[in-house]
């Protein structure tokens, strides 16, 4: 608003601007003693800033560096690593990247699929054993991961199930399953049940209402929740190295190539998926801020 | 009737030995009714006697314990609400918020298939003046607004049958008076039969043709609303709609057309044809603007009750018409509403009065006198349904 009466005044020429100068008062030299919370605070996130940047920082920087073997010690800038990510180790990297972007849209489609239909099952229905499969919900978030991996991999081993792909996904489906439900549970509770209840008075059927009604309601709590998901699987370490097997995945991998110093090329993936994400995080607030201001000139 | 076609014109709406049962409480214990085609029909009563219930039942979204429901003389019992030619206007309006208003109002004709979803919708918007938001969301309109659409929403499939459940419970009065006034339209207009579910006494009888009194799962009296006024046949009916100035005693004396209660020593003659019960115990009522204030003692006059002296305990201006509060002794306090015909009340705190009424105006009611206590004359009809919510609340939760 501030910007736009200034906007004006300077458009207005000199008269107006003057006028704004007198509005303010005559200027008046202000003494202020500058106290300890002025300074302290500013240094304050300064420092919390750069702590939790550092590391970030330093990944996206050593990702252009022209590295040998180990990539610890700058030795000059290069696009090379990104140019030719996939080309190192044959390929090592991007297999191992791969390999987390399926097993974290598997398991998130199946968990997400899953734990939506427990969530609504759990909130819109009193049936027997309900609470207790609540509290049994939450047990995998309370577990310790080694606890659960090596709890999973016994199991995986005595079943004599190989370990693969299929055993990840499994893993990684399980305890995504709980943040699902977490999530969506919380949506399901605040959705009005007269709003399904009007979907069926006005002829639709259970699966209309559900289609129609239920579902793009719950959408933004399913969605944060299938997020959540893909960010845990892509992520874990502990469980997976326990059901894996001879399969890498993208932690993994970083995991045990940290030992002889990791490629550059890893550090070329980790940047690449932060500036996909932070890219998503800008684009969905941009979105929003001008819907926002739609619904916002709409309404005026 | 078939879901794909427009109802003609409204349709019968029969409950038969209706009972309802929740797990650990029974919210409808045994309910007759019979709403005629085209009428507007109320259900009043307080909150937790089992009136949304009822409506619930006839939409279908809960089914019965026992009994049938009959629509234009089909029994729905068994079909499940998508399938019945009936359609509810919620509380709390239920607009489907993710959808635009013409969406919302086109979303039941399209469920069933009906050609030109678009065309009509637009068409029930107009006739609530709301065509022109009928791209904007639920969020954007107001209060007063949604109600219309939720309204539209519903006339649109011109059902056989419209349930209104408090849908003016959350506008303001002025609103509420604009809304009542269009609903009433809206049903001559379009004639269907509508069942309108409300806690507010003055909603139900100036809106409705019949008014139906509920109370504790059961209709307690059924009429005209000036019928239920007048001829209250309860306590319960006496005080809801209404207030009414109650009086127990021993029948003294009864003849073919008058009958007479010593209550406290005072004697009060109620027509015979106007009671419900003849002998012993009985309660017999006057409504307050009925009765006549005197500053000095008048004389007996054959067919007017006369109660005096009394004393003025307290006086509330409001406008049109003053209250006054006496007390008589033997018989307790009496509500008087006397029009301001001078300027100014007419009676002041403390001053000695005389009260009369004409014998007319009197009713007996049918309430066993011990049970008339469980509703004392001046507890509030709302906090009781406050207390009942609340009672019936804990016992959910408990369960």
């Amino acid at each position: 608003m501030s910007g736009e009466v200034q906007a004006a005044a300077v458009l207005g020429g000199l008269t107006e601007s003057e006028e704004l100068e007198d509005r303010r008062g005559p200027q008046r030299p202000r003494r202020r003693r500058i106290g300890l919370g002025d300074w302290l605070l500013p240094v304050y996130v300064t420092l919390a800033f750069i702590f939790l940047l550092i590391p970030i920082a330093y990944t996206f920087v050593f990702s252009f560096n022209d590295s040998l073997k180990s990539n610890i010690a700058w030795r000059g800038f290069t696009f090379d690593k990104w140019l030719n990510v996939c080309n190192v180790e044959g390929g090592a990297v991007c297999e191992a990247f791969g390999n987390s972007i399926v097993i974290g849209l598997v398991s998130t489609v199946v968990a997400t699929t899953l734990g939506t239909m427990i969530a609504i099952a759990l909130v819109r229905y009193r049936f027997r054993a309900r609470s207790s499969i609540s509290l049994l919900l939450f047990l995998p978030m309370a577990t310790p991961e080694v606890v659960l991996g090596a709890g999973l991999a016994a199991q995986f081993l005595a079943v004599g199930v190989p370990k693969d792909m299929l055993t990840i996904i499994l893993a990684h489906t399980m305890f995504c399953i709980s943040f699902v439900v977490v999530t969506v549970k919380a949506r399901v509770a605040s959705l009005d049940p007269a709003l399904e209840e009007a979907g069926r008075d006005l002829y639709g059927s259970p699966r209309q209402v559900f289609w129609r009604v239920t579902f793009p309601l719950l959408t933004p709590g399913i969605m944060a929740a299938a997020l959540l998901s893909f960010a845990l699987s892509f992520d874990d370490f502990i469980i997976t190295n326990f059901n894996s097997g001879s399969v890498t995945t993208f932690p993994k991998y970083i995991y045990i190539s940290a030992s002889r110093g990791i490629p550059a090329e890893a550090n070329v993936i980790a940047s690449a998926v932060f500036i996909v994400a932070l890219a998503i995080v800008v684009i969905a607030q941009v979105s929003r801020a001008a819907r926002a201001k739609r619904l916002a000139a709409e309404m005026g | 009737m078939s879901i794909r076609e427009f109802a003609e014109s409204g349709a019968d709406l029969e409950l038969v030995g209706i009972q309802k049962r929740f797990p650990g409480f029974t919210a409808i214990e045994e309910l007759d009714l019979t709403i005629p085609a085209g009428s507007f029909f109320a259900l009043l009563g307080p909150s937790g006697c089992g009136k949304t219930t009822t409506l619930r039942l006839v939409a279908g979204l809960e089914e019965p314990t026992a009994g049938r429901i009959l629509i234009g003389g089909k029994d729905v019992t068994d079909t499940k609400a998508h399938q019945r030619p009936v359609n509810t206007v919620f509380q709390s309006y239920a607009l489907f918020p993710h959808m635009s208003i013409i969406d919302n109002v086109s979303f039941g004709l399209k469920r069933r298939r009906i050609g030109d979803a678009e065309a009509k919708a637009h068409e029930a918007l107009k006739l609530v003046e709301l065509d022109h938001l009928a791209q904007r969301r639920p969020a954007q309109l107001s209060g007063g607004q949604q109600q219309r659409v939720a309204l539209a929403r519903a006339i649109v499939n011109r059902p056989a049958l419209l349930l209104l459940d408090e849908p003016l419970g959350a506008l303001d009065l002025k609103l509420r008076r604009q809304m009542q006034l269009e609903l009433k339209t809206i049903q001559e207009e379009v004639g269907l039969t509508f069942l309108h579910v409300t806690h507010d006494q003055e909603e139900a009888m100036t809106m409705a043709d019949t008014v139906a009194v509920m109370n504790k799962g059961a209709i307690e009296q059924m009429g005209a609303p000036e019928e239920l006024y007048e001829l209250p046949r309860t306590a319960f009916v006496a005080n809801f709609l209404g207030k009414s100035n109650l009086f127990t005693g021993d029948v003294v004396g009864t003849t073919d057309t008058a009958m007479t209660v010593d209550a406290g020593g005072h004697r009060i003659t109620v027509p015979t044809a106007r009671s419900q019960r003849h002998q012993g115990l009985v309660t017999v009522g006057v409504r307050p603007e009925k009765v006549t204030l005197h500053a000095e003692q008048p004389e007996e006059v054959a067919g007017r009750n006369l109660l005096g002296p009394g004393r003025v305990i307290d006086v509330s201006f409001a406008g049109v018409s003053t209250e006054y509060i006496v007390a008589v002794p033997g018989v307790g306090t009496i509500s008087v509403f006397a029009q301001n015909m001078t300027f100014g009340p007419v009676a002041h705190e403390g001053s000695e009065v005389w009260l009369s009424w004409d014998v007319e105006h009197g009713f007996g009611l049918s309430d066993e006198p011990d049970e008339s206590s469980r509703f004392p004359a001046d507890a509030d009809t709302q906090s009781i349904a406050v207390q009942r919510r609340e009672a019936l609340i804990t016992e959910l939760e408990g369960s």
